[in-house]
């Protein structure tokens, strides 16, 4: 926003951009601009340098503009990337491509579907499934004593202090869960489903209904939560032909995650685990 | 009249409608739209009825915003259908863009949660007051404080990685004016595995015969309410822009929960999100709901230059402190000491001291000439090197990679310079503890309200489990509110035969001012000549120079006078993409006109506060009243934007009908401007 405070002398880049119809449809267009830059101007920045001062029309999503919102990556170059934390800087002699992620439908300009996305997310209950035995319930009647009530099963009891009487406003206790067994999660949960990774599978070419790394990776995130019962269900899905299979371990998705989520790795524990499963899942029915 | 159309839940059936927008042509503005919306600017051209079909679907609760709170309202629904005899309610989910993409994703530190031994529920309520510095509301503190170690153990139990001591327990953290460690967190991305973990959970209720219905990428026009300001009023629901299918839609219902943020974004410097521009707030304010103290506005002290990023108040927690261009700790100069010993954080003092006594002490600090200047401002230097890499890495990652990716600097190795930045929006639509507004069937939770939990001044990791708790409780008073109104009456409801869709049984009158609503907006596209950028600009500008951490008249009229000429300039605003679909300078630009109304009522209310108080510090008027009061601020029917002040406690109880109680004392916007 402040481009339009810099000096007549400033420094441009070459940006161009796909465009599609207002209506989403290819029409091969390229839009060009020379964007003033500094050392801090972002993609983002120079996206929305464009729509503030040359064209209006230009759509793009965007919010946080420091990379934890997922909302806005974009090729640069032919690379899936987060907008906001790329620099124009490294592209001044190259200038900018700037296009749609790959692999998901343009809806406009450079604002792709995440529909799809979010249903293959759901597929893989990405919640905490609680084993059987100690299914919690919903909602918690208030309970006059901490740790009473039927939501308690899969909990330690409430630690001292039942005096106080106003803790017994929601549960009034958890599971208990080692750093280590919560390492063992940690990283897949740092995904932030900006949806790179599928931009950067090259599987996805070939196979569109893939689940694909990000889902996959949020499905062992669960799966590997010491607090969840849920890996033979989620196996059931990840056991399927667009499930975890499409995999061939090209490791492009690791590559180009912006949170240093290992989606390969993800993938090749939920094939083991399929495999692994087999047996068990076919007899339970 | 107005036929209204029939269709389907966006989020069962993805209808791709494209094409001619159906709203092509300009249509007269709302023959009796309050003069004073800032809505759709005025001038249309005249004649034609709206003839636009209209989309209905109907819900038993609206919750509009994905975030934090908005999730908490939404699942307390989903629960008690999946909880209650009786047919299942139907919660409609509005979110301007995915719910994963709210704001509440950026929240690093933490949630406070009375846990440990040593601690107690009336500590946590009485560092919270005196952070609140007389404004806070004690039944809502109480309120969320009573509830918040429960909602951390509910999102516990959903599978939110929260830090873990050596023995499995919960973690917790010390934080800026908490008394006691009782900061739960997950790393210092707590807010953005607390949305991911209420959003993934949300999954769970959203399918297609779930009670939670999704409606992203919906862009929320206005309310509907009958009566606006008066004694009768009620909502019916909202008009909603589908942004995908690019056409308008009214969700009838006779609940409407606002979770939509803040709007700090208006100051050019700011640590939040491009969404966080007062949606919600301003909608309330023209529904005839009074802002409570807009005027207290937190600055973050160590956001990184220019940008605004927030790096977390954990970064203190944990060890972290802060250098003036000499190298020494300033704060002790400035009424936070005794200097504490490096890597030592005792609470309540140094770096930990409350965050609008830190920012101000920046504020000494540069014009003492103890900043290092640089093209963004003085900055100081937050250093973090004695932690370590591996510290930093295990309890910091993410500020690690902010101040390398965004300030080209390693923490482990060199002190990232940092200034304060706007942060946090304290004030906001005014509520009970639960989130009732003096409207039925309107409420509020979140950033966007003024429940009395933060008054003066807002404790770090007061404001996520605040989301949680009245989230939840609004959720639930929404509900109940909705079936107490009969909406799940003999007709079916929402979810009954007609699966909330259809002309039966709605109010043909709602449907034509729904219409007309959508109608004035619509009517923006394609028109003006003011370019929004450069008013958007101008404001930031002017709310960072005259409406920071310090104020006073001459700034605060300078500012006033700015923003009234900023919404008259607004009035004829250029939009200039004319598409139905995606059309991002439209709706950026309808939020610019609810940043400028939120901005205007705050600058309103900064003028009119002659104290300081908590984060508001007047340097014309020093001390502190004797008698601690709300300000509140409406809109008259000329439109004209009037603050009243109110004592504390004095109204706080809205569930029991009470009338606010207003000294006589009364400040309108005119008055401040012209005196």
């Amino acid at each position: 926003m402040s481009e339009a405070d810099l000096p007549v002398e400033a420094r441009t880049v070459r940006l161009e951009v796909a465009r599609t119809s207002v209506d989403g449809a290819d029409t091969g267009r390229r839009d060009v601009f020379d964007v003033p830059y500094d050392d801090r101007t972002s993609v983002l920045d120079a996206l929305q340098w464009v729509k503030d001062h040359a064209d209006p029309t230009l759509t793009f999503r965007w919010s946080c503009k420091m990379a934890v919102c997922g909302s806005c990556g974009v090729m640069v170059n032919g690379r899936p990337v987060l907008g906001c934390e790329t620099f124009v800087r490294g592209y001044r002699t190259s200038g900018l491509v700037v296009e749609p992620l790959a692999h998901a439908e343009v809806l406009r300009d450079l604002v792709v579907d995440t529909d799809a996305f979010l249903g293959k997310l759901a597929t893989v209950q990405p919640w905490l499934v609680p084993d059987g035995a100690t299914r919690l319930p919903l909602v918690d009647a208030p309970a006059p004593v901490a740790g009473s009530g039927a939501g308690d099963d899969a909990a330690d009891p409430a630690t001292a202090d039942d005096s106080d009487a106003l803790r017994a406003h929601g549960p009034a206790s958890g599971h208990r869960q080692t750093p280590g067994e919560l390492a063992a999660f940690k990283g897949f949960a740092e995904c932030i489903d900006c949806m790179l990774c599928y931009a950067a599978c090259p599987q996805l070419d070939v196979a569109p209904d893939f689940l694909g790394p990000a889902v996959v990776a949020t499905a062992r995130r669960w799966d590997e939560d010491s607090r969840d019962a849920g890996e033979l269900d989620r196996a059931d899905v990840l056991d399927t032909e667009f499930g975890a299979w499409p995999c061939i371990q090209v490791g492009a998705c690791t590559q180009v995650c912006p949170k240093g989520v290992d989606p390969a790795r993800a993938l090749r524990d939920a094939q083991r685990v399929a495999t692994e499963t087999w047996d068990a899942r076919s007899r339970r029915g | 009249m107005t036929a209204p159309g029939r269709g389907t839940f966006a989020c069962c059936a993805r209808v791709r409608a494209r094409g001619p927008f159906p709203y092509a042509s300009p249509h007269p503005l709302p023959g009796h739209a309050r003069a004073h919306r800032t809505g759709p600017p005025r001038g249309a051209t005249p004649g034609a009825e709206p003839v636009s079909a209209l989309r209905v679907e109907r819900a038993d609760v609206v919750v509009v915003g994905g975030g934090a709170a908005g999730l908490s309202a939404a699942l307390a629904v989903a629960e008690a259908a999946a909880r209650d005899k009786g047919r299942a309610p139907v919660v409609a989910l509005v979110s301007k863009v995915y719910p994963l993409r709210s704001h509440t994703v950026a929240a690093e530190g933490g949630a406070a949660g009375v846990v440990g031994d040593d601690d107690s529920l009336e500590q946590h309520v009485a560092d919270t007051v005196a952070g609140g510095a007389g404004l806070c509301e004690e039944d809502a503190v109480r309120f969320v404080v009573e509830r918040a170690a429960g909602e951390l153990y509910r999102l516990e139990r959903w599978g939110l990685p929260w830090s873990r001591t050596d023995d499995g327990d919960v973690a917790v953290r010390r934080f800026g004016g908490m008394s006691r460690a009782r900061t739960w967190f997950a790393a210092d991305k707590t807010g953005f595995h607390l949305l991911h973990t209420l959003f993934q959970t949300s999954l769970r209720y959203s399918g297609p015969d779930g009670p939670v219905r999704r409606y992203d990428e919906h862009h929320v026009l206005d309310l509907v309410v009958d009566d606006p300001g008066g004694p009768d009023a009620r909502v019916r629901g909202v008009v909603v822009h589908d942004q995908h299918r690019g056409e308008p839609l009214l969700l009838e219902a006779p609940a409407v929960v606002l979770a939509t943020g803040g709007s700090a974004r208006a100051w050019g410097t700011s640590t939040n999100a491009g969404i966080c521009t007062g949606d919600g707030t301003a909608m309330a304010l023209r529904a005839g709901v009074p802002l409570r103290d807009m005027e207290f506005l937190q600055f973050h002290p160590t956001g990184l230059p220019g940008s605004g990023i927030l790096l977390t108040e954990a970064a203190r927690g944990e060890g972290g402190v802060l250098l003036d261009a000499e190298g020494r700790r300033y704060l002790a100069d400035y009424g936070l000491g005794p200097e504490t010993p490096v890597g030592a954080p005792v609470p309540r003092t140094m770096e930990l001291g409350p965050r609008d006594r830190l920012s101000q002490a920046f504020w000494h600090a540069d014009r003492d000439g103890r900043t290092i200047p640089t093209p963004d401002g003085g900055v100081v230097l937050l250093d973090l090197r004695h932690l370590g890499a591996a510290r930093l890495a295990e309890r910091l990652p993410l500020v690690t990679g902010l101040a390398k990716q965004f300030a080209g600097v390693d923490p482990a190795t060199e002190p990232v310079p940092v200034r304060p930045t706007a942060h946090y929006t304290m004030g906001g639509v005014r509520t009970d503890a639960r989130g009732a507004t003096s409207v039925a069937g309107l409420f509020a939770a979140g950033e966007c309200a003024s429940t009395g939990l933060h008054g003066a001044n807002r404790l770090g990791s007061n404001s996520l489990v605040e989301t949680l708790v009245v989230g939840r409780a609004a959720g639930e008073a929404a509900l109940a509110w909705s079936r107490e109104a009969g909406h799940l009456g003999a007709d079916g409801g929402a979810a009954g035969a007609g699966a909330g869709v259809g002309p039966a049984s709605a109010d043909g009158q709602v449907v034509d001012r729904a219409a007309e609503i959508a109608d004035g907006y619509l009517a923006m596209r394609g028109r003006g000549t003011e370019p929004p950028a450069a008013i958007r600009a101008e404001l930031g500008r002017v709310l960072d120079a005259d409406a920071g951490i310090y104020r006073d008249a001459d700034g605060l009229r300078r500012a006033l006078a700015t923003v009234e000429d900023l919404r008259a300039r607004y009035a004829a605003v250029r939009v200039v993409d004319t598409s139905a679909v995606l059309n991002t300078d439209w709706a950026t630009t309808v939020e610019l006109g609810a940043t400028l109304l939120v901005a205007h009522a705050t600058v309103a209310a900064a003028l009119a506060r002659e104290e300081s108080r908590g984060a508001h510090q007047r340097l014309d008027f020093p001390d502190v009243d004797d008698v601690p009061r709300h300000s509140e601020v409406r809109l008259d029917a000329g439109g004209t934007i009037e603050v009243a002040h109110v004592p504390v406690g004095a109204e706080h109880d809205m569930s029991a009908g009470k009338r606010p109680i207003t000294t006589p004392m009364s400040f309108s916007a005119e008055r401040g401007a012209g005196s």
